[in-house]
């Protein structure tokens, strides 16, 4: 009972995945292929957590932290971009 | 007791795989910038909520191993997955992104 669960929720995450992967393709401006990219990237939060359900063993769940840290920093790096020009700006040229 | 908690790490695992399809089915479907990050920002992050709650009870049911890390996790999850939302639409309005032409009210205008 539990494994089939466990395929249907792998099979509906990875069918979430095609979704945020359409939006990534076609996206008309900037900032939808970065909301895409950031759900993408929770979404893959979601399958290593299911992995390490299926392969039964609690050895993945640093990558769960370290995705999600990676996630939120490329994110906040793309959105400052996009505002400001730069990303890490230099004093002196004020 | 331990079927309990293994029916409740089943239902919490499906109730946020259901929370990413809808956020798959609302970033397909929603017409604008905003209204897509609407659905991918909020309902993104409960669904992660929730599948990392499903993990914690499964592990803590079948190895008896409270995993500090997956709590850690939530709670990072839940501070930074609406800050990052908020910053990308605050640079796309910014970066002048159209609403969708049938909004009717844009607050900030005045300050742009």
């Amino acid at each position: 009972m539990f494994d089939l669960m466990l395929k249907i929720a792998l099979l509906g995450v990875s069918l979430s995945m095609i979704g945020f992967l359409y939006r990534l393709i076609k996206g008309p401006s900037v900032p939808d292929r970065v909301i895409a990219l950031d759900a993408m990237g929770i979404n893959l939060i979601a399958i290593v957590a299911l992995a390490s359900i299926v392969m039964d063993t609690s050895a993945y769940l640093e990558a769960i932290l370290l995705l999600g840290i990676l996630s939120f920093i490329g994110t906040v790096a793309f959105a400052k971009f996009l505002e400001k020009g730069e990303i890490i700006e230099n004093d002196r040229n004020r | 007791m331990t079927a309990i908690v293994e029916t409740l790490s089943a239902l919490f695992l499906l109730m946020g795989v259901f929370l990413f399809l809808v956020s798959a089915f609302g970033i397909i479907r929603l017409p604008d910038v905003y209204t897509r990050n609407h659905a991918a920002s909020k309902s993104s992050t409960l669904g992660i909520m929730f599948i990392l709650i499903g993990t914690l009870l499964y592990f803590y049911y079948k190895h008896s191993h409270f995993d500090f890390r997956v709590v850690l996790a939530i709670i990072f999850i839940f501070m930074t997955s609406p800050v990052a939302g908020h910053l990308i639409m605050r640079s796309a309005y910014h970066s002048g992104v159209k609403m969708w032409d049938r909004s009717v009210q844009d607050d900030l205008k005045k300050t742009r």
